[in-house]
């Protein structure tokens, strides 16, 4: 072997050790998420945080705990938008709620919820539809800002008419700007959307089922992780849901590669909400 | 030419991107043994008709890319509207819905830089028509990775400021019309 070329580039090594050190060091465990993008981000970081190299930046992360946030800032993705892809709420609205009418109580679990753009939508479309008051939504993610934006419920103002039309297409009966106020190039929503909910960080890469659902949705989270832990995140899901309970995913994930696929059946195949068999 | 020896070929394109890849896509023989995976620029809302249409004039399979799917030769993978197309180092494709980049989501610098790492100069990447700079850095990626860049003729191209960003960023990149690339393309050999 040419000593000059080792078989695993120096930024690669560099990466798998920044990555061993942010979870030893603090519990996030990013070693199993889809590399290809995590690089591209984690170039991202070490640019713009003004580090040579990735062992610089590690030393870094290691002795300052100023430095977790930041870099989770660029580890962790947080694009979202309320009623993103308006087919998959109309379902929901359509297919799922008859079935979770059924019910006299309700726990609705929205996973790796970001900045509250999911959750706040289903949270209209529950009280929409008659089944906000008896439901608990828990909306959970691994990135403490995330959590903290999603609590506020405050959104620049020049992201409200896409949310509109998202609503208006998914087959929202009432108006979107009864549930928000707008000041200041803000709107900020009502705080009586989050009567029934619970936030909390729960990662699942490392946490545990913490409760019995009857609807889980995550959408756009496990695509950033690699197939190994979507199948963890796959089992958690089916373990956590009642028997015949619901589970939405993103537009471009599925089952289809899943140890635990047998568990489920399909309920909407084109979007992606599956439903939890009876055994 | 005929000596070029590869894994697999990426190709980014924007506006006119129909007519360039329907000089391309179409004259690879069935057997043909690269994958390609290909970022068109299309509206995030629309789904992509591009793997259909192209599915019925190729005669290699044809398909939109899937999260992790394994890359198989002789096929040809779009990347869906809306979402960024990556290859991971175990040659698997991968999704993202990370920010755009230059506007763009699927980006072609996203693209190529990811595949820059996984193919080394087992790659080719091929910049098509386009109306922005999108592929620029991402072909030279792939160059500094040891792989071959390849460049659509600015002089009739539907829009030349992609070729020519491109021409720019990787002087060594070898330019021709797409009929000349298809050519190209057909004589390389499968890279063990
Ligand atoms: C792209 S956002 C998706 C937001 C929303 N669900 C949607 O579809 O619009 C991905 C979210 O997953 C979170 N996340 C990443 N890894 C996670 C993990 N291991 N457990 C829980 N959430 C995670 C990120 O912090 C981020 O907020």
């Amino acid at each position: 072997m040419n000593r000059s070329e080792p078989e695993e580039k120096v930024e690669d090594i560099e990466i798998r050790l920044l990555l061993e050190a942010l979870f030893v060091r603090y519990h996030y465990d990013f070693r199993n998420y889809s590399m290809a993008s995590l690089k591209r981000r984690l170039r991202q970081a070490r640019q713009q945080l003004g580090f040579a190299t990735f062992s610089a930046m590690q030393e870094s992360l290691l002795h300052d705990p100023a430095m977790l946030p930041r870099l989770l800032r660029y580890l962790t993705v947080q694009v979202s938008e309320m009623f993103r892809d308006p087919d998959y709420f109309r379902a929901i609205r359509e297919n799922v709620v008859p079935h979770l009418r059924t019910y006299p109580s309700l726990k609705v679990w929205i996973a790796g919820c970001s900045e509250g753009e999911e959750l706040y939508s289903f949270v209209i479309l529950f009280r929409e539809e008659g089944l906000e008051e008896r439901t608990i939504f828990y909306a959970t993610d691994i990135n403490q800002e995330a959590l903290q934006a999603a609590e506020a419920g405050v959104y620049a103002l020049d992201r409200l008419q896409l949310f509109t039309e998202n609503h208006r297409k998914s087959g929202g009966t009432s108006s979107l700007s009864d549930y928000y106020q707008a000041a200041y190039g803000r709107v900020s929503f009502d705080r009586t959307l989050r009567r029934n909910v619970v936030f909390s960080d729960h990662s699942l890469v490392t946490d545990a089922v913490f409760g019995e659902m009857q609807l889980i949705s995550c959408r756009n989270v496990m695509i950033y992780f690699d197939r190994k832990l979507q199948d963890r995140a796959i089992g958690l899901f089916s373990e956590s849901l009642a028997r015949k309970g619901f589970l939405g995913l993103g537009a471009k994930e599925s089952l289809r590669f899943s140890r635990h696929a047998s568990d489920f059946d399909d309920f909407v195949r084109e979007e992606k909400i599956y439903q939890r068999r009876a055994t | 030419m005929s000596s070029l020896e590869a894994q697999a070929i990426v190709i980014g394109a924007s506006a006119g991107a129909l007519e360039a890849l329907s000089a391309i896509l179409p004259v690879l023989p069935k057997g043909f043994g690269l994958p390609i995976m290909i970022v068109v620029h299309v509206p995030p809302d629309r789904d992509s008709v591009l793997s259909e249409l192209f599915q019925a004039k190729c005669g290699l399979l044809v398909k939109e890319a899937e999260d992790k799917e394994p890359i198989l030769g002789g096929t040809v993978y779009f990347a869906p509207p809306g979402y960024h197309l990556l290859i991971e180092a175990d040659k698997c494709l991968a999704l993202s819905s990370d920010e755009p980049v230059l506007f763009s989501r699927p980006s072609i610098d996203v693209l190529f830089e990811s595949a820059a790492d996984a193919y080394g100069s087992g790659l080719i990447g091929v910049v098509l028509t386009g109306a922005n700079q999108d592929g620029a850095k991402g072909l030279q990626a792939i160059v500094e990775a040891g792989g071959t860049a390849l460049v659509q003729s600015p002089k009739g191209a539907f829009s030349s400021v992609m070729p020519e960003a491109a021409i720019k960023s990787v002087p060594t990149a070898i330019v021709m019309p797409p009929e000349q690339i298809a050519t190209c393309l057909q004589n390389i050999r499968v890279r063990a």
